[in-house]
């Protein structure tokens, strides 16, 4: 069974479509697969049988006409026989809606709510013939960045349990990386699915804000959410854009990209242009994590590419402007949670604002109450200019520099995460240090534009003794925006000279490991 | 001490009259069963966003040159943010510094400003007397969650509660009239807050105002604003100093209650809505809008003025667009009847055409019990111009013009016909019948002759009033008294 | 940097119940984040514009066509406490415009 796991999405879908490979197989191995998570991966999984993912088929299949459209577009299509997924299954980020199926963003104010809708994303997986395969363990809201901010407990990293994933897509890398699924869903807001995918050794890919619908995504901060693809390969992350991608009638900030996605061919990087931020010297950075970059831009120039230096004034503001944005439109976006439509109600004897008050504080985790307090105080008034408004003019500083460096450059490389995984609890103590680990991520959240972490090389952790298993370390690549193909193909150029999988041989969990 | 004078100024809400919800498909509906009308969209569901509705966008621009507002060339919504049960977000969408029509003028009280925003769902107190203390529960009702509303605000132009009263009449049916709403006080579809404070006469600064809600009849409002005033007067006559609140209308008891709320003062923390793009009225908008504006009470008041009715008639015909435009089409129609009938087609008398249309035309229309719809009127322009021409040539006398127009509404026809199957043609003086008849209405009254010939002016009236009966009204009342007058002659 | 009083007033903006342990550790731990975000208030960037949006786009509308809402018992499905085809609350101490 384990040669059909090893499959990526493309080649099985190929195998699918061909006959070659019974779907049902396909889906029963990975159900199979699901059911033995022993990462704490997942929150919900499809309970198997002929009619996997059928669930997707409740409620009215689409109706035409005036009065009968729905406001969720139609809903979501019985699984197609056909279609560029036919057959896959795909694990999907507890944040995604999924009608009738429990979604609760890793939050006990959600426990037990079953969306009366599916998201636009989801949609058009199971459109494309994609089964949903389980709902994947998350910070809560996606407020984290090592998944111990779940209501539901921590994710533990494949490749080693006693370390974080990542967050706050963890559980999605988590499932990839674990051998748990073939591909899965996750969002980014300042790092969310590139620093999970750095830290459990794949790839994860946020699009430039608006290539992919956010209706139906829980919103955490509406300017910087994007959906996005965590997988075993860039060719997988190539294909679920190309399924996602494109307008949407319930999202006014979806664009789309501007024509259909190929799956990237590149093997060179002849004639591209790698620009590496000066700031990145006196960056803090794990030596391990330092040399894989490293390494990794020699690996660029020998394939052809040419590496310049760029410089990025103001990404080293990014995490203050986050750090005030994100929590600003937060506080606003988490609001709705009140006890009154949905979710979870505490003292509903008791007087209206004691209702509002005991359902949030016993709803809502530290960090979201944290995040929640302080975006209310960055919006309150005699605050807003300091630190709203003042974010939002460093966020246009920072929109110009990486302006400003496209303009020499095709790509702005840096690694995708300061360190690799880091031990469950280590940084829990210390939300500031935490919010530390997007340096790198964040300005390309806040410029809005594309980036992709590959899986570069192993490193130890810092202070581990010699002979310490080495730790996936990923390299994030930044392109402009609606870049999403051009970076497809350096991406996919760079990885096939990098040969990360033969390079972690049987250390990668997803070799027997937590399949076995 | 000088003499307080009022400083008045509205906030008026008006629910458009979309078939959709401003950011979801929900259809809009009155008194339908809780909760027939929602979507995750407009219960808030985790994940939703909005998306506007282009109808309204396009309703609040109408409103916006009716007001003579400046459009914003570029407007953008913000989320004003707080907790309630009836604010499903907990933030409603609304605009704040950037609204989309900015400063204006109906009549001659400023706007400052009109933007678009959500309404709120509704509250059903349980148990309570329709206000919030004392209730235990409530029931929410999310079917009016998420309707279109544009808010108008005033500058503290009015100075009184009549004129607030009045103007906020003009300005309904100026909303009416664009076709956007219902502007319905009772159900709500138009909703008036007034901000009421005093200040010395003549004195330039704002005195602190007070905020009053719930008025929902201009009888009410006008009620409740008076109440305020005197409220106020007392207040600062006694010495004392107006405090800054929100007060609460009954209009049972015509009280007014604090609602002054126990938490701490709001904090909306407005911020720009991230889910939304900026709204950028184009050439082609803003001339749809534009090309879609009716003549507009205002305007046609001035205008039937400037053709010599009164006042009151011109408000009256102004009010009601339906029968103003009636009115015009028998005023144009007028000079060809004039000239047809044999009459000149050079006389037309605007305001003897409007006594015809808004009394001798309404009141036969009453007397029939017809509803008329003056989009298909039951006499139309072109009879009704004639029978004017026929009067006003004194072919017919008024009262039987009155008989014409009766037998027009009753069974339509041509005027000239009637009037000839009637026998209504008006007797002149000169062939002798007219004479012959008041000859023997003297002689049948010699008691009434004698006096008139004593000088008893009022006599006369018994000898015109045999004559009428006689000649079934045909006859013209000047000429009949000129005969008697000559025959009893000294 | 922030202190207590200003933690419960934040806290009552925002509707959240925090008991005495918890107001002090937010209060130090806002204080330690807004301390690294303050450097931004350095910042001389007098006339910059702003960015609420990086997505180029304005004039996004619906067609003002009704869609099929859901039914009664589907929006009242997840409710708390459903009653008699509404949504039940608690009663508001103060009413709010
Ligand atoms: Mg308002
Ligand atoms: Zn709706």
């Amino acid at each position: 069974m384990a040669d059909l796991l090893d499959l990526t999405v493309a080649e099985a879908a190929a195998r699918i479509a061909a006959g070659e490979v019974s779907a049902a197989e396909y889906g029963a191995a990975w159900r199979d697969a699901a059911a033995a998570d022993e990462l704490n991966a997942y929150l919900w999984r499809a309970d198997g049988g002929p009619a996997a993912g059928d669930w997707t088929a409740a409620g009215e299949s689409a109706p035409a006409g005036e009065g009968e459209e729905t406001p969720y577009g139609s809903n979501p299509p019985a699984p197609a026989d056909s279609g560029p997924l036919a057959g896959v299954p795909i694990a999907v980020k507890d944040i995604f809606t999924t009608e009738g199926v429990p979604t609760t963003a890793g939050s006990k104010i959600l426990a037990g709510y079953r969306p009366p809708y599916t998201a636009t994303a989801v949609r058009k997986l199971t459109a494309a013939g994609a089964r949903v395969l389980g709902k994947t363990n998350m910070d809560e809201f996606a407020m984290g960045s090592s998944n111990e901010n779940s209501a539901y407990g921590p994710v533990r990293n494949p490749w080693d349990p006693g370390r974080v994933p990542g967050g706050s897509s963890g559980g999605s890398a988590a499932v990839v990386a674990g051998g748990l699924a073939p591909a899965a869903l996750g969002t980014d807001t300042g790092g969310s699915i590139r620093q999970p995918a750095s830290l459990c050794g794949i790839v994860g890919l946020k699009p430039t804000y608006g290539a992919i619908s956010r209706f139906g995504m829980i919103a955490f901060a509406s300017s910087l959410d994007q959906c996005g693809p965590l997988t075993r390969d860039v060719t997988d992350a190539a294909l679920l854009l190309g399924v996602m991608e494109g307008k949407d009638p319930r999202d006014s900030t979806a664009v789309g990209l501007d024509g259909a996605v190929e799956l990237p061919t590149r093997e060179d990087l002849s004639g591209l242009r790698f620009g590496v931020p000066k700031e990145i010297g006196e960056a803090a950075l794990d030596p391990g994590v330092r040399a894989v970059f490293e390494a990794t831009i020699a690996r660029i120039e020998e394939l052809g590419g040419e590496v310049a230096e760029v410089a990025l004034p103001h990404a080293e503001h990014g995490i203050s402007a986050y750090y005030v944005i994100a929590p600003a439109e937060a506080s606003s976006n988490l609001a709705r949670y009140d006890g009154v439509r949905y979710g979870r109600r505490v003292a509903g004897d008791e007087d209206l604002v004691t209702m509002y008050e005991e359902t949030r504080a016993q709803g809502f985790g530290a960090e979201v109450k944290r995040r929640i307090m302080l975006g209310t105080y960055a919006l309150s008034s005699g605050y807003y200019d300091a630190y709203y408004g003042q974010a939002q003019k460093v966020r246009t500083r920072i929109a110009g520099d990486f302006d400003a460096a496209f303009a020499a450059v095709d790509f702005v490389v840096t690694p995708t995460s300061p360190s690799v995984a880091f031990g469950l609890g280590e940084k829990t103590a210390d939300p500031l240090a935490m919010y530390l680990n997007d340096f790198f991520t964040v300005p390309m959240s806040l410029a809005g534009i594309p980036a992709i972490s590959i899986p570069a090389g192993l490193a130890a952790p810092e202070g581990a003794g010699d002979g310490a298993a080495g730790l996936p370390v990923g390299f994030q690549i930044a392109a402009p925006a609606f870049g999403e193909q051009k970076l497809l193909e350096a991406a996919h150029a760079l990885e096939g000279a990098l040969g990360f999988a033969a390079l972690a041989g049987d250390s990668a969990p997803w070799k027997g490991g937590s399949r076995a | 001490m000088p003499e307080l004078e009022a400083v008045v100024g509205l906030e008026i809400h008006v629910q458009l009259s979309t078939r959709t919800k401003m950011f979801c498909g929900c259809a809009l509906s009155f008194g339908d069963e809780p909760n027939v009308h929602t979507c995750p969209i407009c219960l808030a569901h985790p994940g939703v966003l909005p998306v506007p509705n282009e109808e309204a966008i396009a309703y609040a621009l109408k409103i916006g040159l009716a007001l003579d507002c400046e459009i914003a060339p570029r407007s953008i919504f913000h989320r004003k943010n707080y907790f309630y049960p009836d604010n499903p977000k907990a933030y409603q969408i609304s605009q704040y510094d950037i609204p989309i029509c900015g400063a204006g003028k109906l009549g001659d009280i400023r706007i400052t400003r009109a933007h678009l925003e959500e309404d709120a769902a509704k509250t059903i107190h349980a148990g309570s007397s329709g206000r919030i203390h004392g209730s235990t529960a409530s029931l929410v009702d999310f079917n009016r969650g998420g309707t279109p509303l544009v808010e108008i605000v005033t500058e503290p132009d009015l100075r009184g509660a009549a004129e607030a009263a009045e103007w906020a009449r003009l300005l309904r049916e100026t909303v009416r009239q664009l076709g956007v709403s219902d502007v319905n006080m009772e159900e709500g579809s138009l909703r008036v807050d007034a901000n009421v404070s005093v200040r010395p006469a003549g004195s330039a600064e704002l005195g602190v105002k007070t905020e009053l809600k719930n008025m929902n009849s201009f009888r009410f409002l006008q009620r409740g604003i008076e109440a305020e005033l005197e409220r106020q007067r007392g207040i600062v006559e006694a010495g004392g100093k107006v405090e800054q609140e929100t007060l609460h209308f009954d209009p049972t008891s015509g009280e007014l209650t604090s609602l002054r709320s126990k938490e701490e003062a709001h904090d909306y923390r407005y911020f720009p809505e991230p889910d939304l793009v900026a709204i950028i009225p184009t050439e082609a908008m803003i001339a749809a809008a534009r090309a879609s504006l009716p003549e507009l009470p205002a305007a046609r008041q001035a205008r039937y003025e400037g053709e010599g009715l009164d006042e009151a008639q011109a408000r009256l015909l102004a009010a009601d667009p339906g029968q103003a435009e009636y009115f015009d089409a028998v005023l144009a129609a007028l000079p060809a009847a004039a000239a047809a009938t044999g009459g000149d087609g050079a006389i037309v008398e605007p305001r003897a055409v409007a006594n015809w249309v808004t009394g001798d035309l309404t009141a036969a229309l009453r007397a029939a019990e017809k509803e008329e719809d003056y989009a298909a009127p039951t006499v139309p322009a072109a009879p009704m111009a004639e029978l004017i021409a026929l009067a006003q040539a004194k072919t017919i006398s008024h009262g039987s013009g009155r008989k014409v127009l009766a037998i027009l509404v009753a069974e339509g026809g041509e005027p000239t016909a009637i009037v000839e199957r009637e026998g209504l043609a008006q007797m002149g003086g000169d062939d002798g019948e007219l004479a012959a008849i008041v000859a023997a209405a003297i002689a049948a009254d010699p008691a009434a002759a004698e006096q008139i010939r004593a000088g008893n002016g009022k006599a006369i009236g018994a000898i015109v009033g045999a004559v009428m009966r006689e000649t079934k009204g045909r006859a013209d009342g000047g000429e009949v008294n000129r005969l008697i007058r000559e025959q009893l002659g000294p | 940097m922030i202190d207590r009083e200003q933690v419960l007033h934040v806290a009552k903006l925002a509707r959240l119940r925090l008991d005495e342990a918890e107001v002090e550790t937010m209060a130090g731990e806002l204080s330690g984040i807004l301390e690294h975000v303050d450097r931004i208030s350095d910042l001389d960037l007098e006339g910059v514009e702003p960015t609420s949006h990086v997505v180029q786009l304005e004039n996004v509308f619906r067609a003002d066509v009704p869609w099929r809402s859901l039914p009664r018992e589907v929006a009242l499905a997840s409710a708390p406490e459903p009653f008699e085809g509404a949504f039940r609350v608690p009663s508001p101490q103060a009413p709010v415009d």
